[in-house]
């Protein structure tokens, strides 16, 4: 029971940063990016990489994808979504180009990352047993949960007590308010999307050294975000939070007492639920 | 989209008709290209039923196309029960569960509905897979009967027929007049006292129907069962990029996009078969930025301005 619950938070700790990145990704650049998941594993495959051909630490590679993924993301957003930002006349219209482009997008990583690796990102780094609170867990998990913790920790203050970071949070409340008291939306978009998927290569990264991950899993990833970011409601971080706290629980209860094929039908489980009873998030407010 | 009228049905009365003799000209290889084409073109016409007015991209094919199939193996192999039972309760079940899943989602806003069919195949599949290897012994399920390639064409032709003809009867009735008032403004259809949830419903549960039954038409084709093969995700990625190259606004616009799609599609999987995932999503891109209203948009665009010019 102990371990359920040890394993589960510590699992929850990524899970809630890859939560954020989508976050950033939806609730301010409104573009829903079901490339998210393989954005995540190209974060994984570099970890990998690197370890496997020249012994980089994967903590280092996290440090080395910020920036990379950053500027990837950012050209994206500039080159690819923009466009249709501009064509939609409405929000559905822009979420169904979204939706396509991003699956697009999605594929073409896919097919890119199998020319790679076709096989299994399987290396051991840190997988020394440790104990925590009397139950056996092991160190890369433990460190992942804790740099996970870090940058999550990084963004929130950015978020809340800086410039930018109220600029940011304000598109995601309003665009056209933002835009009448002067913020620059479409830069303030951007920003947020490279930032979000920054945020999730370095969480693939990180899950990469506990998880052995393959080219074609990055959607199971984008199940489990957008399940944690619906959960928590979209914008709220405290809700991302304690949503992947109960996705990474429940995942774990499942996974050890019933069979880990299961996981992906519990988080399902779960949709169904927020679905039904609470479908604008545990923590979001009811939309007009 | 205007309501397709008596033209319209005729040349595709005609055009089935024509559809039945190739059969008759083809074996081997193109009777093979032929039996996909005809299976992409019945699940993309079905698809296009409910995703074509409301723009709700689904991502389910793949996961009632994977029920029919797989109630046919199991059905048969593990009842002996006669092909004929499970093409007709596996069209059943997938329809519950699609009535079930658009209760759940297509109250709310279309992104939940488009994450909650995203996972929907791969869902199944390990639910499948966990109940198969612990209460059913994981024994391999056997689809063995006397249907050959052109049999199977036939009734996949049929039901492609079937699914034409509702289309055109759907687009006629007020329910089709509804379901374009939803696609244009979902807010407006509500104001207009539409009940907008119930319409959605009643379509996607249509088209859970008949990708259903195309999956257990279909299986006697691979004559061995297993949910990894059935269930597969990339059907209905398939499904929605053949669709909409064709142009889903209109009815016959998958005709249009499934016939190229399936010969290029086979070519590229002999030529490039480990690029497939790349050409996939090339078309996904030439859709949003090439052709956002698929070949048949695009020729009604040109067609258009050709109008203009005249005037």
């Amino acid at each position: 029971m102990l371990d359920i619950l040890v394993s589960g938070l510590l699992l929850s700790g990524t899970y809630a940063l890859v939560a954020m990145g989508l976050n950033l990704q939806y609730g301010v650049a409104r573009i829903m990016n079901l490339a998210n998941g393989e954005v995540l594993v190209l974060g994984a495959l570099a970890a990998f990489w690197l370890f496997t051909t020249s012994q980089v630490s994967p903590l280092l590679t996290v440090i080395l994808v910020i920036p990379v993924a950053f500027v990837g993301n950012w050209l994206i957003y500039r080159f690819l979504l923009t466009p249709l930002v501009r064509r939609s006349k409405n929000q559905g219209q822009l979420e169904v180009d979204a939706i396509l482009a991003t699956f697009g997008m999605s594929f073409i990583l896919i097919g890119i990352m199998v020319s790679i690796e076709g096989g299994f990102f399987a290396y051991k780094y840190l997988s020394e047993p440790i104990s925590i609170l009397g139950s056996t867990s092991s160190l890369n998990r433990l460190v992942a949960f804790l740099i996970a913790v870090a940058i999550g920790g990084a963004l929130y203050l950015w978020l809340n007590h800086t410039r930018p970071g109220v600029a940011v949070r304000a598109v995601a409340v309003s665009t056209e308010a933002s835009g009448l008291v002067g913020i620059n939306v479409p830069r303030m978009s951007a920003l947020a999307f490279a930032l979000g998927g920054a945020i999730t290569a370095v969480g693939g990264a990180l899950i990469s050294t506990f998880i052995t991950l393959d080219a074609s899993i990055g959607v199971v990833f984008t199940m489990k975000a957008l399940i944690i970011v619906i959960m928590g409601g979209v914008g709220e971080i405290r809700g991302a939070i304690v949503a992947a706290a109960i996705l990474g629980l429940v995942e774990t209860a499942v996974a050890t007492l019933v069979d880990p094929g299961l996981t992906l039908a519990a988080a399902y489980l779960i949709f169904v639920l927020i679905l039904l009873f609470r479908p604008q998030g545990l923590f979001g407010r009811v939309s007009s | 989209m205007k309501p397709s009228g008596w033209q319209e049905l005729l040349l595709a009365a005609l055009f089935a008709m024509l559809a039945a003799f190739v059969p008759l000209v083809a074996n081997g290889y193109w009777l093979s290209i032929a039996v996909t084409a005809m299976m992409y073109l019945a699940l993309a016409t079905s698809w296009a039923l409910f995703s074509g007015p409301t723009h709700y991209i689904s991502l389910a094919t793949g996961a009632f196309f994977g029920i029919g199939g797989y109630l046919v193996g199991s059905m048969m192999s593990d009842y002996q029960l006669a092909f004929w039972v499970p093409l007709v309760v596996a069209p059943v079940v997938a329809a519950l569960l699609a009535m079930l899943i658009g209760l759940a989602t297509l109250r709310l806003s279309g992104v939940y509905f488009v994450i909650f069919t995203l996972g929907l195949a791969e869902m199944i599949r390990n639910l499948i897979s966990w109940i198969q290897n612990n209460f059913l012994g994981s024994r391999g399920l056997y689809v063995l009967t006397d249907l050959r390639d052109q049999h199977i064409y036939w009734m996949l032709l049929a039901v492609a027929a079937v699914v034409y003809l509702l289309g055109w009867l759907i687009n006629r009735s007020r329910l089709g007049f509804a379901l374009r008032i939803i696609g244009n403004d979902e807010t407006v259809a509500r104001h207009v006292g539409i009940n907008t949830a119930t319409a959605k419903v009643i379509l996607f549960t249509t088209t859970g129907f008949f990708a259903a039954l195309v999956g257990a038409i279909i299986a006697p084709r691979w004559s061995y069962i297993e949910p990894n093969q059935v269930f597969s995700p990339q059907l209905s990625f398939l499904v929605v990029i053949m669709a909409l190259l064709g142009g889903a606004g209109r009815l016959w616009g998958p005709l249009v996009g499934v016939i190229p799609f399936t010969i290029i599609w086979e070519w590229v999987g002999v030529q490039f078969p480990n690029q497939s995932f790349l050409f996939m999503g090339l078309a996904f891109l030439l859709i949003v930025y090439v052709l956002p209203n698929g070949v048949v948009g695009r020729i009604e665009q040109l067609r258009a301005r050709l109008r203009e010019r005249e005037a």
